[in-house]
């Protein structure tokens, strides 16, 4: 399993639209990703309970990645979150 | 024969056939399956019909209100997808045997509970979404077609409520008249009626329930009622208006391309209000002299972020190009209060409307403000363009913001960046702002009086309460001397006054208005001409 954390600089937050091109991002990968907040967590696959997390900017969260193809899925998720959260 | 009365937002009169857009949809009944699997395949069925439909509304609301607006179809796609949703539906119908209707509303229910127990406020907002995909799959299920009023008839729309979000999706020339329980006659339902020359009646204490596809209706604006199924007395009666009616505005017609001046001769610029660059059709069909209000809020609404300075410079440009040396006053944002975009985390007020609101937020937030001066300065080049300021209260305020325009000016030039200096002017929507306009009217090119803010500060009475009703007069000597002080202050200095509140298509004080010196009239496109028609009939 790979982790990482990351506070959320988007000043919007993960609100719907970026929630949703994170599912799209994650849905390309056979790993499970799971965003966490304060305990809460949520598979990043899974719009509405992405939402429900209400991810706000300048949140801390930690995100679990397991699978065959974690590795790649880990650099690849983190850099998206870079560029887009 | 049922009649409902309401209060008319424009004064029409039609007949035509109900169309009822009914949110709240119709009540689910909890049934008894047998076979799991094909509730379960209608249900992806429905799933799937729900995409292509909202592919093509967010095909339709690129077209006319463009991007940032048409996301929100777009997050519904994407929540039609979501596995939860989807996994919820299908165990509700096979552990409890039921039909595929009621595990959808089900489902929705307690999805929507979810995000309206939120703290954050834009996910509570995100219940009506959760609501929305899911009255759209039950409507699929029953196979109740969609708004579609493409194949259709000219229809009476007839609604709870309508969101803008559901006005684009109906296609405008087959809407004969709005008929709402909710709305103010603010609301963006309203706006659009007038913007379009139909009836339409807000506030309507009717039953939907009792009302059907198909019916026939009368609106009349005059009266504002609404007649479910008329005896046929009634419809003749109204056919006889209708046609009356229509005459009329083929009289006005001829008013078309004819001055507006009085018969002794008195000119008054008679201009046009609009809310988007969409609404430039109505302008030219009505044959106003230019825009005497563009409110450039619209361009800040139902997005998700600040609009960037080419985005906004496009759009004023757009405008100005379209009137072709035809004057276009654009007021800057006037955000706050009872228009509000979640991105500018506004925090929650006890009195919005006294509050932190319009040219409060771009003195405070300069930033904002800059973005849009440069793109309004930008485009100032390419037509007539004036810059309105809104909310003013003294005459700081304008050095202020003349300090802020000089810095865009500094940083246009040292970045060769063409751009002119246009007439600037300011609302006058504040009690304060008409006691000072003496000292105002030194400073500023124009004013422009905004009624319907002056009037709710003046008489103390909130707009939006319908208990007070009684006791608002739009009339009220108190807002009509102010006009007159605005008026005298203005020529005083040799400057304009103009009115682009509701009261300006006023047609009862339009005279009163020409005699008091007012220059300017800037009303909905739709009252264009019968303003025209009225100011050439005074005699003064």
């Amino acid at each position: 399993m790979k982790t990482f954390n990351y506070v959320i600089k988007d000043e919007v937050g993960i609100h719907a639209r970026p929630a949703g091109i994170l599912v799209k991002e994650a849905k390309k990968y056979q790993s499970k990703i799971v965003v966490i907040k304060d305990g809460k967590k949520a598979e990043a696959t899974k719009l509405m309970s992405l939402m429900g997390l209400g991810v706000k900017c300048g949140d801390p969260v930690m995100i679990e990645i397991s699978g065959e193809d974690e590795e790649t899925a880990s650099r690849n998720i983190q850099a998206f979150f870079e560029n887009n959260l | 024969m049922v009649r409902f009365l309401g209060k008319s937002v424009y004064k029409g009169i039609t007949m035509g056939k109900v169309v009822l857009f009914d949110k709240a949809g119709c009540q689910v009944k909890r049934g008894k399956i047998e076979n799991a699997d094909a509730e379960v395949a209608r249900v992806r069925a429905a799933v799937e019909k729900a995409k292509k439909q909202l592919v093509s509304l967010y095909d339709k609301a690129v077209k006319e209100v463009g991007e940032a607006s048409a996301a929100i179809f777009e997050v519904h796609q994407m929540m039609l997808e979501d596995e939860d949703y989807l996994e919820s539906i299908d165990n509700i119908i096979r552990t409890e045997k039921v039909n595929a209707e009621y595990a959808v509303a089900i489902t929705g229910d307690n999805f929507s509970e979810m995000f309206a127990g939120m703290d954050d406020e834009y996910m509570r907002a995100r219940a009506a979404d959760v609501k929305d995909i899911t009255n759209r799959l039950v409507n699929n299920l029953y196979g109740h077609e969609e708004i579609d009023l493409n194949g259709m008839e000219p229809s009476i729309i007839v609604a709870d409520d309508l969101t803008p979000s559901e006005t684009v999706q109906i296609d405008k020339e087959k809407i004969l008249a709005f008929v709402t329980i909710h709305g103010s006659t603010n609301s963006h339902t309203a706006i659009l009626a007038r913007m379009m020359n139909i009836p339409a009646l807000v506030g309507v204490p009717m039953d939907l329930e009792r009302i059907y596809n198909g019916m026939t209706a009368v609106v009349d604006g005059f009266s504002s009622e609404v007649i479910f199924e008329p005896t046929e007395e009634v419809c003749r009666k109204a056919q006889e208006r209708i046609r009356e009616e229509t005459e009329k505005n083929l009289l006005l017609q001829d008013m078309k391309g004819k001055e507006t001046v009085t018969k002794g001769g008195q000119a008054v610029k008679l201009y046009a209000n609009i809310g988007s660059v969409s609404d430039l059709g109505y302008v030219l069909e009505n044959d106003a002299a230019g825009i005497g209000l563009f409110r450039s809020e619209f361009l800040y609404l139902g997005r998700s972020d600040f609009p960037t300075e080419e985005e906004q410079f496009q759009a004023y440009r757009q405008v100005v190009q379209t009137m072709a040396g035809k004057k276009v006053i654009i007021r800057t944002l006037d955000i706050g209060a009872d228009k509000q975009a979640d991105y500018f985390n506004l925090a929650k007020e006890e009195n919005p409307a006294l509050g932190y609101r319009a040219i409060r937020i771009c003195l405070k937030q300069p930033d904002i403000f800059k973005t849009q001066l440069r793109a309004l300065l930008r485009a100032s080049v390419y037509g007539n363009l004036s810059i309105m300021y809104p909310m003013i209260i003294s005459s700081d305020e304008v050095r202020k913001i003349y300090e802020i325009v000089a810095k865009v000016q500094q940083e246009l030039e040292e970045q060769e960046i063409p751009y002119t200096l246009p007439e600037q002017g300011i609302m006058i929507e504040t009690p304060a702002a008409v006691m000072v306009s003496d000292e105002l009217a030194e400073l500023v090119d124009f004013f422009s009086i905004g009624t319907n803010d002056l009037t709710q500060y003046t008489l103390a009475i909130d707009r939006q309460n319908e208990k007070l009703d009684d006791f608002y007069n739009p009339h009220h000597k108190a807002v009509l001397r102010m006009i007159q002080m605005v008026v005298d202050n203005a020529h005083k200095f040799g400057k304009w006054a103009g009115i682009c509140g509701e009261l300006g298509a006023d047609i009862d004080l339009t005279e009163e208005f020409v005699r008091m010196g007012v220059d300017e009239l800037s009303v909905s496109p739709s009252m264009v001409l019968r303003i025209r028609k009225r100011i050439r009939e005074i005699a003064f």
